[in-house]
């Protein structure tokens, strides 16, 4: 059996940049456990004749073509934005250089 | 203490479709920031990400190219992180099967072939670009880039040198160029290329602690942080230190990496299985209809120039360097059949005359026809070498034929015996003291003579025949 603990649940609340309280902390350990416990009761079901899931619907291949569409135009790309310059999205100075994604 | 280094690249690849992977944006590099926006790949809420097909097809291509397995059922994940170089929270990529796995690249470095591994090729969108210098306390963010489509190919750590680095960028970028998948222009960050780089005590197994060097701007570059990064964390062992696992970055000009961040906490990603697009399926079908269509690749084309064309291996490769010089050299040398002469004139002279015009071969004015009628001209002995590369410059400027050129300028050779006799007895006649010096035993002064008669001939005469003749009156 897994279980959660206060520090899993600091962890997690870390990486997704949540600021949780003690009481918040409490509550989804609870609530952590109780959505792991039911995923060992599905554990315990055989499952080695069922073919796995990748996906709920069960489509495949759903593709566009190579074509290009217009985009939006920047005014109204940047309008929502908190803070720009008519160019870029501007947002904090970024610091290190803590590549991302790619 | 001896030290091996242990190396593997992930090399990341903008491939060249017309619109981004997930919407319809245009890829063009060159628009103004944040003109090639939509609701998708800016992240708005609701707005649903379509595959590019031409994504697909463009994968697998490399994929096939590199011998790996094409995942019959493969699935796009969500890699979350937090970086203001998207702004879902999350990047589209592929975690637990990528559509391509397991396959390899040959390389060559002096003169022995070494396989390297490829762990895998998955598809990717590509993320914003940053700008920090725009001032007042903010960084500026450009969504055109967000959304291009990448391919990242990993390979497993069998690289060992810096050598051997740069053998494999070298042979992997010609491969997507032969492909015709990639622009592969570095300066504008369509081929990126990362190196983790650990070494061990040479004959032990286990891998030291790595670093990864990022933001090489070229493959020299990639080739100099290699080795500084080898002679660096050998310097830091032998001195009884620890090496840090950490991302580098290159400093071209001062010829160091340096430490951008500690990885003390190692990301966790939490991937997860990409709701709003469904499994891609490439079948058998599919999979064979993009094998039909790839192109002979460089390596087995190499070999087939120096087997069909007797070509040396050196000249092979260089013919081969792109795949439009090499069509360029076979539709030559299908209408001029001395090989070793078509490769001369396509890597010497012509190859110059591109060079300095900053040229290309798939657009310059001398067809392969006009060209193998050029060094026809110089086999049926209508012209000189030297003459011939005199046409060339001409037919290079004006795309005219040969023929033409050498009609309109008078640059026929002269091979009329008579001809030559009188001019050759014309010069023997004013040089006295030359014919004197060879009678006498100085053999070597004959060159200094064929050149006066080639001088009073504009350089026309036929220079074997010259030299015959030249013989027949000296020795009178
Ligand atoms: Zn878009």
């Amino acid at each position: 059996m897994s279980t959660i603990s206060k520090s899993d649940v600091a962890y997690v609340a870390g990486l997704a940049q949540l600021d949780l309280d003690e009481a918040a902390t409490a509550r989804l350990v609870g609530e952590m456990n109780s959505i792991l416990g039911y995923m060992e009761k599905l554990n315990e079901l055989d499952t080695d004749a069922v073919e796995p899931m990748m996906h709920a619907m069960a489509l495949t291949n759903v593709f566009r073509d190579d074509e290009v569409k217009p985009s939006l135009p920047r005014e109204l790309a940047l309008r929502g934005a908190p803070l720009h310059d008519d160019e870029y999205f501007l947002v904090p100075k970024i610091l290190d250089t803590e590549g991302g994604g790619a | 203490m001896e030290f091996e280094a242990v190396i593997g690249m992930e090399v990341h690849v903008q491939l060249n479709c017309k619109s981004k992977v997930f919407c319809g944006c245009s890829t063009n590099f060159h628009a103004p920031p944040n003109t090639n926006v939509c609701s998708v790949c800016l992240g708005m809420p609701g707005a649903m990400p379509v595959l590019n097909r031409e994504m697909v097809t463009k994968s697998v291509a490399v994929g096939l190219a590199l011998d790996c397995t094409i995942s019959r059922w493969s699935k796009m994940d969500r890699k979350n992180y937090f970086y203001p170089d998207q702004s879902k929270n999350y990047q589209i990529s592929q975690y637990d099967l990528p559509i391509n796995h397991d396959g390899f690249l040959d390389i060559e470095v002096d003169g022995k072939s070494k396989r390297i591994g490829i762990t895998r090729a998955h598809m990717e969108e590509d993320t914003a670009r940053n700008t920090h210098t725009l001032g007042g306390g903010h960084s500026g963010v450009d969504f055109n880039r967000c959304g291009l489509p990448l391919l990242e190919i990993v390979t497993e750590p069998d690289i060992r040198s810096a050598d051997e680095a740069f053998a494999f960028l070298t042979e992997l970028k010609q491969i997507l160029q032969y492909l015709g998948v990639s622009d592969c222009n570095m300066e504008e960050g369509a081929l990126r290329a990362e190196a983790n780089i650990s070494i061990r005590p040479k004959g032990t197994e286990p891998f030291g602690t790595k670093t990864e060097v990022k933001n090489v701007a070229s493959f020299s570059g990639t080739y100099k942080a290699i080795e500084y990064e080898i002679a660096r964390q050998t310097q830091v062992l032998n001195e009884g230190g620890k090496v840090i696992q950490e991302t580098r970055g290159w400093d071209d000009d001062r010829g160091v990496t340096f430490s951008q961040r500690a990885k003390e906490s190692a990301h966790d990603y939490r991937y997860f299985p990409e709701p709003d697009l469904v499994p891609i399926v490439v079948d058998e079908a599919w999979e064979k209809s993009i094998h039909e269509l790839q192109p002979e690749l460089p390596a087995p084309r190499r070999a087939r120039m120096v087997a069909d064309y007797g070509l040396s291996v050196y000249d092979a490769g260089v013919l081969t360097q792109t795949r439009a010089m090499a069509d360029y050299f076979e539709a030559t040398t299908a209408l001029a059949p001395d090989a070793k002469k078509v490769a001369n004139w396509i890597t010497g002279d012509l190859q110059a005359l591109i060079s300095n015009a900053e040229g290309d071969i798939r657009v310059i004015k001398i067809t392969p026809t006009q060209l193998a009628a050029m060094i026809n001209l110089i086999e049926d002995g209508t012209i000189s070498g030297k003459i011939a590369k005199e046409v060339l410059v001409d037919m290079f400027q004006s795309g005219d034929d040969p023929k033409a050129i050498i009609e309109a300028k008078g640059l026929v050779q002269i091979s009329d015996t008579g001809e030559l006799e009188q001019r050759i007895a014309a010069v023997l006649a004013t040089h006295p003291a030359q014919v004197e010096e060879f009678r006498s035993g100085k053999e070597k002064v004959i060159g200094f003579l064929v050149g006066q008669v080639m001088k009073a001939t504009q350089g026309k005469a036929n220079p074997k025949m010259v030299n015959e003749i030249l013989r027949k009156q000296l020795s009178n």
